[in-house]
This record gives structure tokens, C-alpha cells and sequence, in this order.
């Protein structure tokens, strides 16, 4: 392709094709060659629970009854609704499958495809307060905006042409051809688009510092897809399910700093966003979309891939180039600046896979469309990765300002099991956890930092009555003790002082004035760590002792661990009513903590007791419990 | 740099001559020692002394910079891993959900701790931090295999289709 009506042509041949799903009523008799699309989700949740099995299935079906050139079966990326994966679209029909399994395959081929009778059994349906509610209905669907995962679950992520026919590169031919860099660059500011990494920077902005000098020296664009913050995967699913997205933009904004080589840092634990991005810039060089004169000008630009191996201050910008580079990712002191002085010493601009998906919706769309929605100083939309004890786990993307009870109770349809809603942990090992009397606080970076958590890449973790806060924060200081680089002491030291201090309080050792000690250290590493890892490792104990103060005193105090979770605390209890005394429990007691006598209720002497729940096993009467 | 790792290297002619072929085709790129060594441990399963040296000579950087490398990623194993790796999500998402209880379980079964073989070479056990599949949480691996919605209970079985 040299030239923009080449991609117009491509984009035409496409059109029937792509609207078939996003405008599925006009199309009620297919895209002229196929009549069905049937999509199936391919991304890691999915593939995880046999997607791949029912694609197989699924040709082989088709084939044997003839319909493999009317029925076209698309792989898709994630849709979002992961708990209730594998999921299955057919269209023109819009109906949406739930859980499909394998062997579900042949009853939606016989019914649906040749009967024209969606299986109704497999229908995903949402009950709301008694009213049932399809797919399209919900909450789930119905609450959220999708800009930077508008291609996800829709195309077909192994297949340029799809992306183009979603006007897929229109963005790179528009700025290519009519706009100047500066003109780019200025867009970007206006839009007031900030990094969907953590920190939040401005992205415009960065790439202002960046832009001096162009055409006489070497820059470099880097996109960071080294999703580490554990229960984050937003950007693993916008490489599996739009990889072209990623390439596009960074090409913006190679033509807007003036650098002409890019690199995309993604973690190797994400096997096939790796291979997907592969496919991608392979079809991008075959297109003419990467390379040498792009729509026939004199830019010239191309992408290659650097794996991570595991190390989670990788996903801090000096570390990350210095990982690069070869070296043990270890982060260096800023300034200079990466924009300054970054990837092999020279000026580069990094930004987070989710940033670069929103970009070539704002080129075509215009900054004023994206500075719409949001907030005064959070615009756009943020894509959250809900997990941990809520029912809809899954990846929703939803306006900035949107409050966090319409996040975890309509879009993420509550606490399961009749549980009652603890905290909500944003922002990973680098936020904190958000209680229930902040749930009306609308979701943007300011108000979260003024919480005490921080947005983060957008992890959302639920917590319920169950969860232990000190056990969370112990959890998360786990964390950053492993993967602290070393390399300054607050970081290394500190954390690990602070853990210590952690452990003596689970373990029933700890003092009052231990709190006091924890939070002047917390604050002291704040101040001088050398990079963000290390100044943000304190902030899940902080915003604990600040929200759940009590339960630290619990532990403290009482020596309880109110939630049930802190071992060294809990003590086993016999019901004296459900103890029928069969002596199971005294037989295998490795203390001889257990007495009584035969046909009686037996007692723990919790003085001897290791609490190793060896009774509480083999109980055949239920009667043992910890409190 | 120390050797006492309990089990003798043994690597074939071929895999060295596949190591060097790595090293000639990627040597001139910049940055190119990590993907050499991941490659490497394509090949030889992981990242003994003598693999280290290989590279360390054939690129004349100082073997104590392979060494510093090797040791700070989580991917890099100076230790062979057993037949069949098994690893538990310890990543946010499976934590609030119990894989602690899960990752006991197994080390309850298997007799060996985090990042050790059993004698028979059959199962390694690692943690790890977020395999992306949260809405299966809690996860467990088995080589390629994904077990989700795991309990205690079910260890047991998932490990003895692998005896």
C-alpha cells in the first residue's frame, strides 16, 4: 500500500465485513459472501478454559455439513466478560454465548446456524433485582464506554485487513499527509490525554520534550507492554485482541518526535500477545504500514520486539530501557530525563500499551471529541481490570469520573455470596485500598491519589469480610521486598524492615508503638527512593493504617485477626453441641492438644495447640472451627 | 561464580552448535545479551556456568555480567526445572481468592519448597505473578495445562494425572 486511496480500497472491500458485527441490524442477511459470523474469544482467559478446542470443533462442524464457505469463524480478543468465559458471538444476529463448552459446538451448528434458533440454554442473561436482561442490556455492557478497547472481542487480531476496515491506519495517512509534527504534537496537549501507565503524565507533553532536534539525531519510541502490576491485563488484552493499534500509534509518534526505530517491551510470560504482535508488524512491513516512505512520504519507521523476563521495576521507564539495552533493569536517577537522554543515550518518549490505544481514535476524532468525557483534569476514558471477589471479573472500560460503586455493583455486578464489600485495592503494589465510605467518590487520578491509593494501570481488586487488611498489606510488601532492584537502600532495606514489623504483627508479637515506626519508615522511603517502585512500595501499608487502623489494633491489642486470616491467631474450637466424641480428632492430634473421653464432647487446650488444622480435617461432624 | 549446583551439565555438541548460530545472528544487534540468553534457555531448558561461559566468551564481556543478568530476571533458571513445571498465581487477583492455601497444599504433596525439583527430576515448583487469567483465579499451571477454580481439594487429583 503507498498511498491513502489504497487504504481506502482496502477499507471499502472490508466495510460489509466489520459491520456485519458493529452495525449487526443493517445486516440482517450477512456480508454478502458469509451469512454467519460466529466469533470466538481467543484471548489467555478464555483460551485458558478449551476456546481453542471449541474453534476446532467449530470448522470441523461447519465442514461436515457443507458450510464452510457461508459461515465464516472469526478468533477474536478478550470481550471483557472473562468470568463467564469461553464466550461465543454469532452475527448478524448479536447473540451472545456464555460458557460455551466443546462439546455445546454441535447444537449451536444444528439449531442455530442451520435452524436459525439461537440455543437458548447458552444465552448469557443478567439478573438484575429480578429483571433478566441480555447480553446488550446489561449493566455490564450498557455502562461502558469502549475507545481503546473498541477493537477488542470484534476483529480479528491475526488479520490487517480487519483492522483497516475499522479505519484502522487512517490516523497515521491523516497525520502523514496533513498535519506537521508540531501540529501532532499540539493535538495531543489539547486533548489532555494522560498516561494510562500510573503516573498519569501528560502525553502530550512528553512528547513536546522530546521533539527538539528532529532529523538530526537518533530517537527512539518505546512502547511498555511489561504489565506487571499483578491482577492487571488490560494491556495484554488490547495485544491480543488490536495489536495494529499499539504499531499505529507508536508510528504517530515516531513522525511526531522525529525518531524512526521503535520498540515494544512486553512481558515473555504473555505467550500469545507475543505471538499476535509478531503477526502484526510482519503484516505492517508487508502493508508498507512500517518501514521505508509510508504513504509514499519521506517517513520512514520501524517496530521490534524486546521480551521481558520477569522482573516487576522493568515496568519503570529507566529501568525498562536499561533492560533493553541488555542489562539488569535497574532504574537511574532522573534527569536527565528519558526525553532527554533515554534508550542507548538518546532522546526517547515511552508510554503504556493502553495510552498508545486511545491515540488514533483522538487523531481522527479530534481533541476536543476525547477532552468530552471525563473529568476536569482526568479526560477520556480507563480501562479497569475488575478481579478478586466480585462476580463479573473481567475488563471494563468506562468514562474517568465514573464512581466506584457503579463500578463494582452495576458494571461489576457485586460482592458473591451474599458477602459484604470490604475495600477495593487499586493501582496494584503501588496503590492502596479504598473503603466503603469512599464508594461515591467519582474515579479520576486526583481523587484517587486524595484517597490515599493511586489509578495505577488500572488493576481493581475486590475485597470482602474475609480479606484480612494487615494480611494485604503484608502481601503487597511481599512483593516489593522480591522484586526490589537493589540497587538504593530505602528501597532495599526499608521494605524489608518494614515487612519484618508486618510479620510480628500477624504473628501476634507486634506493639502499639510498632504502627507509629511503620509509618516513619513509610514515609522516610517515600522521600528517597530512587525510583517509583520504591517510592510508592509503602503506600498499600499507609492507606491501610489509615482506613482500616482498627484492625491493626485488633491484632495488636486483642491479638485477633478479626477476618479469620493471620494464622498464629486463630484459634480451633470445638461445638460442644455438634461433637458427637468418636476421639478422631485427640487420635490424631500431633500435640496431644485434644482430651476428653469416649462418646463426650472433647476441648482443645489452646496452650499446646500448633494450629496446624489437623483436627479441623478430619472432623466427620463439622464441629471444629477457627475464630 | 558458584558451581555446586547438584546436577552435572549435560550438553550436547548440537546444542552448543545452536547456541553459537543464536549468538552470530543476533550479536550485532544493540542490546542483544538478553535475547541471546533467553534463547539459550530455549535451548538448553536453563542457564548452567558452561552456558553462561559460551556467552560470556563469544561476545568478550565479562562472564560475571551474564552472571548478573541470569540472576536478576525471575525467567532465567540456573537450576534445570523437572518434567513437568508446576506453578501457582500468587498475583493479586488468586491471592483474595486462596491460592496461598493451594501453593501449601502442593508443597504439602510434592515435599519441596518454591523453586525446587523433587530427586526424580518429575516436578518443579514455582510461584508466579499473574498469568492475566484473573477471572479463573485461583490459577494453577502444569507445563502449558491451566487449572482454574482450584481448591485444596483438587490438588491432589490434578497432580496425579502427571504420575
Amino acid at each position: 500500500m503507498k498511498t491513502l486511496e489504497e487504504l481506502k480500497t482496502v477499507r471499502e472491500s472490508m466495510l460489509d465485513r466489520i459491520e456485519t458485527r458493529t452495525h449487526f441490524a443493517e445486516h440482517k442477511g450477512g456480508d454478502g459472501k458469509y451469512r454467519y459470523h460466529v466469533l470466538v474469544c481467543a484471548g489467555t482467559g478464555c483460551t485458558s478454559s478449551d476456546s481453542g478446542k471449541i474453534i476446532a470443533n467449530l470448522e470441523e462442524e461447519l465442514k461436515k455439513n457443507g458450510l464452510d464457505n457461508e459461515v465464516a469463524v472469526v478468533k477474536t480478543g478478550c470481550h471483557g466478560l472473562c468470568a463467564m468465559g469461553p464466550i461465543m458471538v454469532v452475527y448478524p444476529d448479536g447473540v451472545f454465548y456464555s460458557q460455551v463448552k466443546p462439546e455445546d459446538v454441535h447444537e449451536v451448528v444444528e439449531e442455530h446456524i442451520k435452524g436459525g434458533k439461537p440455543v437458548d440454554r447458552l444465552i448469557y442473561r443478567e439478573t438484575d433485582n429480578g429483571v433478566t436482561k441480555t447480553y446488550r442490556e446489561s449493566d455490564f455492557y450498557t455502562k461502558q464506554h469502549r475507545i481503546a478497547l473498541r477493537n477488542c472481542g470484534v476483529i480479528n487480531p491475526e488479520d490487517i485487513n480487519e483492522y483497516i476496515g475499522t479505519g484502522g491506519y487512517q490516523a497515521l495517512g491523516k497525520v502523514l499527509t496533513e498535519m506537521t509534527p508540531d501540529e501532532v504534537i499540539q493535538l495531543m496537549i489539547d486533548s489532555g490525554l494522560r498516561g494510562r501507565g500510573g503516573a498519569g503524565f501528560p502525553t502530550g507533553l512528553k512528547w513536546k520534550f522530546a521533539s527538539g532536534n528532529r532529523g538530526n539525531v537518533q530517537k527512539y519510541v518505546c512502547c511498555n507492554a511489561d504489565e506487571g502490576d499483578p491482577g492487571a491485563f488490560m494491556d495484554r488484552s488490547v495485544l491480543e485482541g488490536d495489536p495494529h493499534v499499539v504499531l499505529e500509534a507508536m508510528s504517530i509518534a515516531g513522525y511526531a518526535i522525529g525518531a524512526t526505530q521503535g520498540y515494544i517491551y512486553v512481558r515473555a510470560e504473555y505467550p500469545i500477545a507475543v505471538e499476535r504482535l509478531k503477526i502484526a508488524i510482519a503484516q505492517a512491513r508487508e502493508a508498507g504500514m512500517l518501514g521505508k516512505n509510508v504513504f509514499g512520504t519521506d517517513f520512514c519507521f520501524d517496530i521490534d520486539l524486546r521480551l521481558g523476563a520477569g522482573a516487576f521495576v522493568c515496568g519503570e521507564e529507566t529501568a525498562l530501557m536499561t533492560s533493553i539495552e541488555g542489562n539488569r533493569g535497574e532504574p537511574r536517577p532522573r534527569p536527565p530525563f528519558p526525553a532527554v537522554k533515554g534508550l542507548f543515550g538518546k532522546p526517547t518518549i515511552l508510554n503504556n500499551v493502553e495510552t498508545w490505544a486511545n491515540i488514533p481514535q483522538i487523531i481522527l476524532n479530534g481533541p476536543q471529541w476525547f477532552a468530552s468525557m471525563g473529568t476536569e483534569k482526568s479526560k477520556g476514558t480507563k480501562v479497569f481490570a475488575l478481579g478478586g471477589k466480585i462476580n463479573n471479573t473481567g475488563l471494563v472500560e468506562i468514562p474517568m469520573g465514573t464512581t466506584l460503586r457503579t463500578v463494582v455493583e452495576d458494571i461489576g455486578g457485586g460482592v458473591p455470596n451474599g458477602k459484604k464489600f470490604k475495600a477495593a485495592q487499586t493501582g496494584g503494589p503501588s496503590g492502596g485500598c479504598i473503603p466503603a465510605e469512599h464508594f461515591d467518590v467519582p474515579i479520576d487520578y486526583d481523587n484517587l491519589i486524595a484517597i490515599g491509593s493511586m489509578m495505577g494501570s488500572g488493576g481493581l481488586i475486590v475485597m470482602d469480610e474475609d480479606n484480612c487488611m494487615v494480611d494485604i498489606a503484608k502481601f503487597f510488601l511481599q512483593f516489593t521486598v522480591d522484586e526490589s532492584c537493589g540497587k538504593c537502600t530505602p528501597c532495599r532495606v526499608g521494605t524489608k524492615r518494614m515487612l519484618e514489623i508486618l510479620d510480628k504483627i500477624t504473628e501476634g508479637k507486634g506493639e502499639m508503638s510498632d504502627l507509629d515506626e511503620l509509618e516513619s519508615l513509610a514515609y522516610y522511603i517515600k522521600e528517597n527512593a530512587l525510583c517509583g517502585l520504591g517510592q510508592t512500595a509503602p503506600n498499600p501499608v499507609l492507606s491501610t493504617l489509615r482506613y482500616f487502623r482498627h484492625e491493626y489494633e485488633a491484632h495488636i491489642k486483642e491479638k485477633r485477626c478479626p477476618a479469620g486470616v493471620c494464622k498464629a491467631l486463630l484459634n480451633f474450637e470445638i461445638d460442644p453441641t455438634k461433637c458427637k466424641g468418636c476421639t478422631l480428632c485427640a487420635r490424631n492430634c500431633p500435640v496431644n492438644a485434644i482430651t476428653g473421653t469416649l462418646k463426650e464432647p472433647h476441648v482443645i487446650d489452646t496452650a499446646k495447640c500448633i494450629k496446624c488444622g489437623t483436627c479441623m480435617d478430619n472432623c466427620k461432624f463439622g464441629a471444629i472451627s477457627k475464630k | 561464580m558458584s558451581k555446586k549446583a547438584g546436577v552435572p551439565f549435560k550438553g550436547t555438541k548440537e546444542q552448543e552448535k545452536q547456541l553459537l548460530e543464536v549468538i552470530a545472528e543476533l550479536r550485532d544487534t544493540p542490546g542483544c545479551l538478553m535475547p541471546i540468553m533467553q534463547r539459550a534457555q530455549d535451548i538448553y531448558g536453563y542457564l548452567p556456568y558452561e552456558v553462561q561461559k559460551i556467552i560470556s566468551d563469544e561476545l568478550r564481556i565479562p562472564a560475571e555480567k551474564v552472571y548478573g543478568v541470569a540472576t536478576f530476571y525471575a525467567q532465567f533458571n540456573l537450576n534445570p526445572k523437572g518434567t513437568y513445571k508446576v506453578s501457582v498465581c500468587l498475583g493479586t487477583a488468586c491471592y483474595v481468592k486462596g491460592s496461598g492455601p493451594v501453593f501449601e497444599e502442593i508443597q504439602k504433596i510434592l515435599g519441596i519448597g518454591d523453586g525446587e525439583c523433587t530427586p526424580d527430576g518429575k516436578f518443579s515448583l514455582d510461584t508466579c505473578r499473574c498469568v492475566g487469567a484473573c477471572g479463573l483465579a485461583p490459577v494453577m499451571l502444569v507445563n502449558d495445562d491451566v487449572y482454574g477454580r482450584i481448591t485444596v481439594d483438587q490438588v491432589k487429583g490434578i497432580l496425579e494425572k502427571y504420575n
